[in-house]
Formats: C-alpha cells, sequence, structure tokens
C-alpha cells in the first residue's frame, strides 16, 4: 500500500512540475527567450564568460597590473616571462622565479633570463603601487603582489619591453583601451544606424533614396585610405584622450552603414506586419507604434549585429595604431604595444611582446562566438 | 434574450445602411526607372460599390488577388483610397466619408471599426502579454486605469471563450484557433459597431473553423455586430453571411442575399464558383463549370467584360463593352449581359 501510494505521490508531483515548467514558458517574456536559448550555446557562454572577464580588466585595470605601465628601467630591458608557480616544496606558496643578468662577452649587452632555483615569493592581493578605483577610493591592493614589498625584486609576467617597461602590467592598461574603443564606436554607430535606418525605413520615399545612395557612397570608399586620410587630418597636438575619441568617432562615422541598412530592413518589413496594422487600427500615434512594437520587434538583433560589429572596430583600431595612425603613445592600446613588436629583430629577440597579438584574437573570437549565440537566439519564435 | 437582433432583410423598411461604399477605387502606381515614372497601375480595386446594413453580415468573395483585401483595408483606411466614397454612420452624429477623413480625423472613429486578421501568428505582437495585446485598445483611446483595463480585459476574454487568467501570458503560449480569439478580443475590445474580418478562419485547421465561426456569429447577436465578412471559401460564407458579394479583378460582379445567390446565380463567374465547391454527396453530380486559365492581371485587364477570356458563355458583345452593374431581380445586382438569358445552375 506505501509503494503503491508513494508512486501516485510521485506521479502526482511529476505532473505538477510539468505544468508549472509548462506555465513558467507561458508568462517568459522575449528576454526570458532569448536567454533560454543563448544558455544552452555553451561555446558562446564560455565567450560571454571571457568577455565579461576582459571588460573587469576595462574597469580596474591597476588592480590586475603589478606594475606603473610607464616606469621605464634602462638596465631591466628585454626581461624575458617569468611564470607564475602556485606550489613549492612546502605546498600552497606562489613564487616566480628570478631573473638573472649576465653580460654577453661577444655583443657586451645584458642578457637575462629565468633562474628557477632562485624564488621570489608573491601573494595574491598584496599591495603594490598606490591606485584609486574608478576614481571613487584610494588603494594599494593588486591582484598580485611581493611577499616582501620592501624587496628590490620585480614580476615580470610577460617580461619587458626594450625601455624595461612591464609588459603584463601595459597589457592591462592597452586592454582598457582597445576594448573601449570598440564598445563607444559601436555604441555610436548604433545610435547613428538605427536613427537614419528608421528614418529611411519609416518613412521611404526619397528621404530613404538619397540615405540609401549616401550609405553605398559610405560603402564603396576603401576603408583603410580613408581612416588614413581622416587620422592623418587630426591635429598633432591634440591630447591622448581627444585622439581617442576622434577615433572612435572616425571608426563609427564609416561602420554605422551595415546597421543603418540592417534597420531600415527591419523598418520596411516591419510595417508590412499585421501587428503593427493592428496597433495602428487601434489608434495607436506613430510614435507608440514605432517605440512599443517596432523597435522592440527587432532590438535583439540589433544587439546581436552591434556584437559582432566590435571586433571589426577592435581590429580597425589595432591596425590603425599599429601603423601609427591611431591612438598615439603616451596612451597605450594593443596596437600601440604591437608596435614595439614591427621588426623581426624584437620578435626573435623578445616573443613575448606579441602578446597584445593574442589578446586581440582572443577579444575578436570571443565577441564572434557571442555575437553568434545571439544572433541564433534573437528570434526565440522562429520557426 | 431581450437584446436578441432580428435579422434584417435588405431593403426593409427599418433597416440602417452602416456603411455604404460608392465607386471605390484603390490604384497601385507601376513605377520604372531611376526617377520613379508612372508608368502604369494596378487596378486592385476598380470601381466598388456596395453597402452594409447595420446588424447583418456581408460576405466579399473572390479568388486570390481579386481585390478582396485591398477593399477591406481601404474601408478601415490601412490604405488610402485612390478615389471613391465610403459613408460611415458613426453612433452619434453625421454620416462621414471615411475615404476624406485625416489619420487625425480616424482617430475618434477608430473604437467603431476594427479588424480581425486571417494569420493568428503575424497578427499578434510575440512581445506582449494577452492583457497588453487586448489591453492595448482600450489604453489608447483612453482608459488610463490599470485596475478598469485589467476588468474589462478579463470580461472580453471571457467572451470569446479564453480563461482570463490566461492574462500574463504570451501569444507563444495558445493555439491557432486561441490566437484567432485573442485576436477576436481585441477587435471587440473597443465595442466596434463594423468589424471587418479578413478571412478569419482560412489559416485555421477544419476542426477549429466552425468553433470560431460559431463564435462569430454568438458575438454579433450578444454585442448586434455587423460584420464585413472576407473569404474566399464558400461554404464558409454560406454558413455566416446574410448577404454576399463577388468580386472580379477589382470589381464586384453579383451581390445578393446568400439565399439567392446560392440558389440561382446570375453571373456565371458565380456560377463556376459554385460550381467548385464540394459537395459531401458522392452520388450528386455537379455540372462541373471548370473556371480555365488564371485570374487576369489587374494591371492589365482584358477589354469589355473582364470574366470574356475565361466565360463559357461570352459572345461578340463581351468582348467589346463592359456590363453595366444592374438590378435584376430586386436586391439581385449583377454585371453580365446575358444575365436574363442564361439559365445557371446554383447549389441548394
Amino acid at each position: 500500500m506505501t509503494e503503491n501510494s508513494s508512486t501516485q505521490v510521485l506521479a502526482q508531483e511529476l505532473e505538477k512540475a510539468a505544468t508549472q515548467a509548462e506555465e513558467r514558458v507561458s508568462v517568459a517574456s522575449n528576454w526570458q527567450l532569448v536567454w533560454w536559448r543563448f544558455k544552452k550555446n555553451r561555446l558562446a557562454l564560455f565567450s560571454a564568460a571571457v568577455l565579461i572577464f576582459f571588460y573587469l580588466i576595462v574597469l580596474i585595470p591597476d588592480f590586475f597590473a603589478t606594475q606603473d605601465p610607464e616606469a621605464t628601467e634602462a638596465r631591466l630591458v628585454f626581461i624575458p616571462a617569468q611564470a607564475l608557480n602556485l606550489f613549492d616544496e612546502s605546498g600552497l606558496h606562489p613564487w616566480v622565479p628570478a631573473v638573472v643578468g649576465k653580460r654577453n662577452p661577444v655583443t657586451l649587452r645584458m642578457e637575462w633570463q629565468v633562474d628557477p632555483t632562485k624564488k621570489v615569493y608573491v601573494r595574491f592581493f598584496g599591495s603594490g603601487f598606490k591606485y584609486s578605483i574608478l576614481g571613487l577610493f584610494r588603494t594599494d591592493i593588486h591582484l598580485l603582489g611581493l611577499e616582501d614589498p620592501k624587496s628590490e625584486d620585480k614580476i615580470y609576467l610577460l617580461g619587458t619591453d626594450r625601455l624595461g617597461r612591464d609588459q603584463w602590467s601595459r597589457m592591462m592598461y592597452s586592454t582598457r583601451t582597445s576594448m573601449t574603443v570598440g564598445l563607444v564606436a559601436v555604441a555610436l554607430s548604433v545610435i547613428l544606424g538605427v536613427l537614419l535606418g528608421g528614418i529611411s525605413g519609416y518613412f521611404g520615399g526619397w528621404i530613404d533614396l538619397i540615405i540609401q545612395r549616401l550609405i553605398e557612397l559610405l560603402q564603396s570608399l576603401p576603408t583603410i585610405p580613408i581612416w588614413l586620410a581622416m587620422t592623418a587630418a587630426l591635429p598633432q597636438d591634440w591630447r591622448p584622450d581627444q585622439v581617442f575619441f576622434a577615433i572612435t568617432i572616425i571608426l563609427a562615422f564609416i561602420g554605422w552603414t551595415t546597421l543603418g541598412r540592417e534597420v531600415r530592413g527591419r523598418f520596411l518589413s516591419l510595417r508590412e506586419e499585421d501587428f503593427v496594422l493592428a496597433a495602428d487600427l487601434a489608434g495607436c500615434s506613430r510614435f507608440r507604434i514605432i517605440t512599443r512594437h517596432m523597435v522592440p520587434a527587432f532590438m535583439s538583433h540589433i544587439i546581436a549585429t552591434s556584437t559582432l560589429a566590435i571586433p571589426v572596430m577592435i581590429v580597425s583600431e589595432t591596425s590603425l595604431s599599429f601603423l601609427g595612425l591611431g591612438i598615439r603613445p603616451p596612451a597605450i592600446s594593443w596596437g600601440v604595444l604591437l608596435q614595439e613588436a614591427q621588426n623581426i629583430q624584437t620578435i626573435a629577440q623578445a616573443p613575448w611582446l606579441l602578446t597584445p597579438g593574442l589578446f586581440v584574437i582572443l577579444a575578436v573570437l570571443a565577441f564572434n562566438l557571442v555575437g553568434d549565440g545571439l544572433r541564433d537566439a534573437a528570434d526565440p519564435y522562429g520557426h | 434574450m431581450t437584446n436578441h437582433p432580428t435579422i434584417q432583410l435588405p431593403n426593409h423598411p427599418t433597416t440602417q445602411r452602416l456603411l455604404e461604399v460608392k465607386n471605390l477605387h484603390k490604384y497601385f502606381p507601376i513605377r520604372k526607372g531611376f526617377f520613379r515614372k508612372t508608368i502604369g497601375n494596378v487596378r486592385a480595386v476598380d470601381d466598388v460599390s456596395f453597402f452594409v446594413n447595420e446588424g447583418e453580415t456581408l460576405g466579399l468573395v473572390g479568388e486570390s488577388g481579386c481585390g478582396k483585401t485591398t477593399t477591406a483595408r481601404c474601408i478601415l483606411r490601412a490604405l488610402t483610397p485612390t478615389s471613391g466614397e465610403m459613408l460611415f454612420r458613426p453612433k452619434a452624429g453625421q454620416t462621414v466619408d471615411l475615404a476624406k477623413l485625416s489619420r487625425q480625423g480616424l482617430r475618434p472613429l477608430r473604437p467603431q471599426m476594427q479588424m480581425i486578421f486571417q494569420d493568428p501568428y503575424g497578427s499578434l505582437n510575440p512581445r506582449m502579454t494577452l492583457f497588453d495585446i487586448v489591453g492595448e485598445p482600450l489604453l489608447v483611446n483612453g482608459m488610463k486605469n490599470r485596475k478598469e483595463r485589467t476588468e474589462r480585459v478579463a470580461e472580453i476574454l471571457r467572451l470569446v471563450g479564453l480563461r482570463p487568467e490566461y492574462m500574463q501570458r504570451y501569444p507563444h503560449a495558445f493555439s491557432g484557433g486561441q490566437r484567432q480569439r485573442i485576436g477576436i478580443a481585441r477587435a471587440l475590445a473597443l465595442h466596434p459597431r463594423l468589424v471587418v474580418a479578413d478571412e478569419p478562419v482560412s489559416a485555421l485547421d477544419v476542426s477549429v473553423q466552425a468553433q470560431i465561426l460559431n463564435l462569430l456569429l454568438e458575438l454579433q447577436k450578444r454585442l448586434h455586430l455587423t460584420y464585413l465578412f472576407v473569404a474566399h471559401n464558400l461554404s464558409v460564407v454560406k454558413h455566416i453571411s446574410d448577404r454576399v458579394a463577388v468580386m472580379y479583378v477589382g470589381k464586384i460582379v453579383e451581390t445578393a442575399t446568400t439565399q439567392a445567390l446560392f440558389n440561382s446565380p446570375k453571373h456565371p463567374y458565380t456560377a463556376a464558383l459554385l460550381a467548385a465547391v464540394p459537395v459531401p454527396d458522392p452520388r450528386v453530380r455537379t455540372g462541373n463549370v471548370e473556371l480555365k486559365g488564371e485570374v487576369p492581371s489587374p494591371a492589365n485587364p482584358p477589354s469589355g467584360c473582364y470574366f470574356h477570356p475565361r466565360c463559357g458563355y461570352a459572345v461578340d458583345i463581351c468582348r467589346v463593352q463592359a456590363p453595366v452593374f444592374r438590378e435584376i431581380v430586386p436586391s439581385h445586382f449583377v454585371s453580365c449581359h446575358r444575365a436574363d438569358e442564361l439559365k445557371l445552375q446554383g447549389i441548394a
């Protein structure tokens, strides 16, 4: 009897759970459905986590840096990367191998090598140089610090460049610049694209004609020479932050066209949708139809498309800066850092200077995977 | 049932015309070239006149592409007609010509005329809950109080056979038939007088079609609605309509009471459509006047009577002269040169 009743109870429980799940789907909004579909895509989810980590660096690069990115040390140039070890013989006790310099008897250059026998002990959340978090409060806590802050040793997780600057710390600061350029440029082009594409698609007629011809004109221009011309036109005496904003505006100015076309296409097809006509017949104002019915219908597509546009912007900025036409030192971006690795001699001598390239690949890949995942999830009602 | 409206016969002295369409034209220009010069017109609706009495159902039938939907959308001013008059008698005040009103001028009339759509999927915004979909007409027409709106939406949902508890659900939780009920609920939210139903059941399963049609009939009785029912399925039209208008290439070729039209059609096109209706009796042999060829393009219609290339009864005059739309028996209008002499077969 007990077994019988317990199976009955179980069956009831299962049924209840099933109806609850059904109820959950019934009242799920569009964004919930998109999230549920996106969640199934493991690769996109993982990439999203990578991007979140990148933007954490963007927010507080100082925390991840181990040294002042601008501090030069003429003696300590081209120090190789020191790998971080978590355990020593006694157990969990993070350390990096010390570097020892030897003068090359032929070239008379100092040559640095890691010496794994000598350990420099480090600790997580140790103290280092002072900085302020988001301008709110000051601290000297870093992700990685020397166990003995007073010692002369230094941590070069990715070695140093030709001026003895710490590559790892410079990477953290350049991540901030490069990732922000992508985001700001795409934000600007979304604004331009939605505005001009929306006007073009909603009103049609000669306005549409003019905007479409403008887009075709902009798209037919070869991008690299245009960038070169526009960045060359920037005054030389501008501050780095002014140059930064000028670059994002230039990127956005060329980049909005694809989005503009997409938005126009959406408006054109949505204008014919029955539910838009129904809203019109119900007596809704034009503003309400656009904001409540049309824009939400393509918002998820816009987000997916702009996610796919960010890596293009990042690569554009990197190539411009690499050519010396984008962001200029002392401001640093991935492209600026890669400038250091422009000749074969440097690459042979200090291959760790290519690490910004890895970051570019990682960021671009992550954005593309997330964008693809969003695009697939963007229309949960698709048949 | 005290408020049960008696079905009024057309031309009965007490009937009142709710809508009268006179010489409605809707041309779509064909543009070509860089300067988008107009090189011709698609005559989607070409001189259409009819009327709808209060409380009745007028069925508008025809093949695909004959201008039924365009006519329906012109009446609701989803499209602006090229010319013609559409006289509508509002609940209060003077008869107005819908064709002449501006977007702003139409807004106060919107609550009185609503539409039921063909596609139960495309006509509901998938990003809005049932409450938002059915409540939106109320909101934009001045019912700002959320509680009041909730009560009204619940009332309408019950009216169309949906549970008010579904209010927070999204359309994706419902089947085609249920979605069509939602569409009907939205159309009825504002107590309209004229409901234009554009093929409301043709996208549904046959089993659900009957449910929706019976719901429409029941709602008509209870709410004293007037329907303009667009369809291509004659059995459906026969079931629901009081009168029927038959369209062919942008023109109305015949209009009569449902009984008269189905029993004794006067236009060969109507007869051909009736012959195509499947009869659920294997022993019945229909005259089988099969329609040959395609509907001609409204951009380039044939000379004379538009139907003559496909008509088995066409004579010389049909090729050169367009027939006049005339009343052949009381309240039975037809445009055919040979309407008096032909003995066409209907279905009982």
